[in-house]
């Protein structure tokens, strides 16, 4: 099908020092299986040599990928290399962690081929950075965004997270301010999700800790929302910001479009053709399995016309660009309703979600289905 | 002749009249010990379950007496509840004797009174038996006082036994063949046979349960029905030995089974005669009585794929149970559907719960209605069950609802919250009367539709179990009746409509408004919900929007997850009602049936 469009190419680092509370992201804290996890991806990607025909876009993230080192990044990109063709000009993303790196990583990691850097802030008050857990403080952050400008990168992302426990307006406000200070050229503000399986998780299960009422994540979610658009920036997804459309993500927006990607590492999936499949949650299991010659992949889907129809829904109604008017056929009682309940915009062609759509986009697409 | 004993056992609910069949069985030998399930009587799950006998079936029980005398002792299995009044007493009619169960420790309740009277209507002989004697809480003697002040019975003659412990079984079989007489009858006449019951087998058609009073019958023979002028060929006749026996002939003073080649069970009436084609019977027996619904309800499959499977079941279902009456119906709201006619309350609920579990159908129902007249300006009257057809109100000249006269005993201490309740339910010309100390005796006259939704469990409720319910249709008493509907963001949802008393609509539109508001999940939008006479809005909820529910990350390892969830979701849906652009889940058409308590 989508052979002539570029393919996304995802590669999960499985590591991290710790975990993280509200964290649902497949990682291990146990770093000596780095060598083994770099000599099964290599494996990995040899597997696939052929399948896709080019990308033109990578994203490293994890996991914690700033925990490999310049040379180790560069090993990774090597094996690319040999066997995928990424496009000129294609947009390679590294998710960082601020308290790892350093001019000189910074300066590898460029060489090695990385042009946009996301930047995992999630906070620029400590106490809030202290309640998630996490190893840097504020003032890391600040040094990070300052050497990844001065190593010359022109494409940052910043992470910010909202509804933190004890977070205010104000100080969300602060940290938003903060980032801003540093011109980024996209933001991801996503709400701290209280996952199952998680250690927040079990803390809510036992009513240690108490999800924000709906009020207040709206407020937040509009307050965000409302300031960013106000300071150029084009709110283009449920929790993603740009300063332009160029600097739309390129790689997570053929997740939201069923463009085909290819994820490697424990945990990735991937996407060709309507199927679907997925890698097994566990680096020793991902590393056993490729060392025997084996296949990493824990299960696979090949959507039906409905799923796909679905999913379709359900990804374009969490952007901005929405989804095509004949998704919709047969619903006109229910268009006039969201309409008039200012949830979605019909235009010619699409029907598009504002911003009280967008906050109510995981229910909006079952009005759709028959 | 004069080794056989018809009879029946009747009791009020819970006295322990199928145990004491159970025991009746076991002590005859009929089946192994083994193979012996507890009320083997009560064949379907539902009366298992209940511990209410719903359908009356028969057995022949084999007894030797003590002076060594064999005799074949007729067992007639009579329903217990209100609804099944006629069958009850087509059962006794095919009887010369009962067995008036009565619990030692409750005594005697207002359906034993209703029951003794039904037996003495028909000039049985009565013997009373108390049960449950091994009931710590068993008072023998203060039974055997509302025997005879109750009953006006000799309370000598009543007999103990435990149907429980196996206590007192001989003596009642003694009883039977000593002082209830053998049937009469002249086999040499032409056939009358008495059809008190039928039920549907899928090899052999319907089986006719039935009492021969006169002559004999044997397969081969042509019969005929008389209220239904219907012959059939005899393909087969016999005894019920709990299992179906093959005799070669059926004659007068028998009770037994006959099969013609009858395809439905609505082909033979309950109460009809049998007689034979070519020598009949000049007169049919007395008593036969078309048994007309009471009670009305939509049925609409949750999904509308079904309806066609409904068609079928339904069609199945009518073959067992002659009673009830079905047409389509289709509603804006819920689709095709079905109104169906019941004899009560307790037979739509039995309806309800059999096609649900043996014939595995899920479906909605809607609020139960009566049958209403209207006298038109132009002269005309029309009858209304469906509130779909409720006529334009301008051409009404005057409504008319069925009254029924509902007899409640109570303990006396509950008389306050019962008249209550008898108030609320317009209830009038009550009447008192203490059958005993501390007992009391309610008689009042009601509307029919005020007993049909929630009346029984209420009273249950406020006499904590106590209160007995029994009622009789009277006549239709002129009404100011008028139809309610209610809307959701300005859609009628027809099949919540109901025509109902003025003075009552406004508390059943605030009761229906509320319980929708709980039920409807929030949408993305407002919802309106009104109840409405006419144009006038007379009560209203709303449903507030939820207005925030998105997840914050989208990647990858997400999408399928989330479509899953959906999928699940999008089932779910299947299960609820579209109306306009609100999605109303089963629940709640539910739960507008459901009582105030139950909350
Ligand atoms: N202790 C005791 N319990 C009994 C006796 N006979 C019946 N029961 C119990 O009383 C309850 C009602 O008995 P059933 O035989 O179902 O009563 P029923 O009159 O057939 O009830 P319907 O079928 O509803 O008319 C059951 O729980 C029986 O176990 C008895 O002699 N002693
Ligand atoms: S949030 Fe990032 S650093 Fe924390 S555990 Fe998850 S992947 Fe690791």
């Amino acid at each position: 099908m989508s052979n002539d469009i570029a393919a996304g190419l995802y590669i999960h680092v499985p590591f991290c020092i710790r975990k993280c509370p509200y964290c649902d992201f497949y990682s291990v804290t146990d770093r000596s299986l780095i060598s083994d996890w770099l000599t099964a991806f290599r494996q990995e990607v040899s597997l696939y040599e052929g399948r896709f025909s080019s990308f033109d876009s990578l994203y490293i993230g994890g996991g914690t990928p700033t925990l490999l080192n310049g040379s180790q990044v560069t090993a990774v990109m090597e094996s690319l290399w040999s066997t995928v063709s990424l496009l000129p000009d294609s947009e390679i993303t590294l998710e960082t962690n601020p308290d790892d790196l350093t001019q000189e990583n910074l300066a590898l990691y460029r060489q090695a081929g990385v042009n946009r850097v996301s930047v995992g802030a999630q906070s620029f008050h400590d106490e809030e950075l202290r309640y998630l857990r996490r190893r840097h403080t504020a003032r890391q952050t600040k040094q990070a965004l300052s050497m990844i400008r001065a190593a010359g990168f022109d494409n940052v992302s910043v992470d910010l997270m909202y509804g933190i426990p004890g977070q205010t307006e104000d100080s969300w406000i602060k940290s938003l301010e903060c980032a801003l200070s540093f011109d980024p050229e996209h933001l991801s503000c996503y709400q701290l999700t209280i996952g199952e399986g998680t250690v927040y998780g079990e803390m809510a299960a036992q009513g240690r800790m108490v999800p924000l009422e709906e009020e207040k994540e709206r407020r937040f979610f509009l307050l965000t929302s409302e300031l960013l658009t106000e300071r150029g920036y084009l709110h283009y997804e449920v929790s993603n910001f740009a300063r332009s459309e160029s600097y739309f993500s390129r790689h997570n927006r053929k997740y939201w479009q069923h463009v085909p990607y290819l994820g490697l590492g424990p945990s990735a999936h991937s996407f060709l053709n309507s199927t679907r499949w997925w890698n097994t949650r566990s680096v020793t299991e991902y590393c056993q399995r490729l060392a025997q010659g084996g296949s990493p992949l824990a299960g696979e889907e090949t959507l039906s016309e409905e799923q796909y129809f679905l999913e379709a829904l359900y990804l374009g109604l969490r952007t901005r660009e929405g989804i095509d008017k004949t998704l919709a056929t047969g619903h006109d009682c229910i268009l006039d309703q969201l309409q008039s309940a200012g949830l979605v915009r019909v235009t010619e062609e699409r029907i598009i979600p504002t911003r009280e759509g967008l906050l109510v986009a995981d229910s909006l697409p079952l009005l759709f289905t028959n | 002749m004069q080794n056989i004993r018809n009879f029946s056992i009747i009791a009020h609910i819970d006295h322990g009249k199928s145990t004491l069949a159970d025991r009746f069985i076991q002590y005859t030998g009929l089946i192994e010990e083994r193979q012996f399930r507890d009320q083997i009587l009560d064949t379907m799950d539902i009366e298992r379950e209940r511990g209410i006998t719903i359908k009356s079936q028969t057995v022949t029980l084999p007894y030797v007496s003590r002076s060594g005398q064999e005799f074949e002792l007729n067992l007639i299995d009579t329903p217990g509840h209100v609804d099944f009044t006629y069958e009850v007493s087509r059962a006794l009619a095919s009887c010369e004797g009962v067995l008036l169960v009565i619990d030692a420790a409750q005594g005697v309740e207002a359906q034993t009174v209703a029951n003794l009277y039904m037996a003495l209507e028909h000039d049985l002989t009565v013997i009373p038996v108390i049960n449950k004697i091994d009931l710590p809480s068993a008072d023998v003697d203060r039974v055997k006082e509302e025997i005879e002040n109750e009953l006006a019975l000799d309370p000598e003659e009543a007999l103990l036994c435990s149907a429980k412990e196996g206590i007192g079984i001989e003596d009642i079989f003694e009883a039977i063949i000593n002082r209830i007489p053998p049937p009469a009858g002249t086999v040499s006449n032409p056939l009358k046979a008495l059809i008190f019951d039928a039920h549907y087998d899928s090899f052999r058609g319907t089986i006719i349960s039935c009492r021969i009073f006169d002559g004999s019958v044997r397969p081969g023979e042509t019969i005929r029905l008389m209220a239904q002028a219907s012959t059939h060929k005899v393909e087969e006749v016999g005894v019920f030995l709990i299992d179906r026996k093959p005799r070669k002939e059926l004659s007068a003073g028998e009770v037994g089974y006959i099969i013609a080649g009858i395809k439905a069970v609505s082909d033979t009436r309950i109460g009809d005669t049998i007689t034979i084609d070519n020598r009949p019977a000049l007169k049919p027996l007395a008593g036969f009585k078309v048994v007309t619904p009471v009670v009305f309800s939509s049925l609409y499959p949750i999904s509308t794929d079904d309806y066609h499977s409904m068609v079928e079941a339904l069609e199945k279902y009518k073959l067992n149970d002659a009673a009830l009456v079905y047409e389509k119906d289709s509603s804006a709201a819920l689709g095709q559907g079905f109104r169906c006619g019941f004899l009560g309350l307790l037979h739509l609920e039995i309806v309800q719960e059999r096609l649900e579990r043996e014939y595995d159908q899920s479906f909605l129902m809607t609020v139960p209605s009566v049958q209403h007249e209207f006298v038109m300006h132009d002269g005309r009257r029309v009858t209304v069950d469906n509130p779909l057809y409720y006529p334009d109100p301008a051409s009404i000249k005057s409504s008319l609802e069925p009254f029924i006269k509902a007899t409640i005993l109570i303990p006396e201490r509950y008389m306050g919250a019962v008249m209550k309740l008898c108030m609320e339910r317009r209830g009038v010309n009550s009447r008192f009367s203490y059958p005993t100390p501390g007992r009391i005796e309610m008689t009042f006259e009601m509307p029919l539709a005020e007993a049909i939704v929630d009346f029984y469990d209420r009273l249950k409720t406020i006499t904590q179990g106590y209160g007995s319910f029994d009622y009789e249709l009277i006549d239709y008493r002129e009404s100011d009746l008028t139809k309610l509907d209610f809307l959701v963001n300005g859609e009628k949802v027809d099949a919540l409509s109901i025509i109902v008393h003025q003075d009552r609509a406004r508390q059943w539109a605030v009761q229906v408004c509320d319980r929708l508001k709980e039920e409807i999940p929030r949408h993305q939008f407002k919802i309106a919900i009104q109840g409405a006479i006419g144009g006038k809005i007379i009560a209203r909820s709303t449903v507030s929007a939820f207005r925030k529910d998105v997840t914050a990350k989208c990647y990858g390892g997400d999408i399928t997850r989330k479509r899953k969830l959906l999928e699940k979701q999008k089932k779910g849906k299947k299960r609820m009602k579209m109306v306009g652009s609100v999605l109303i889940p089963q629940s709640a058409f539910v739960a507008v049936l459901r009582s105030d308590d139950e909350q």
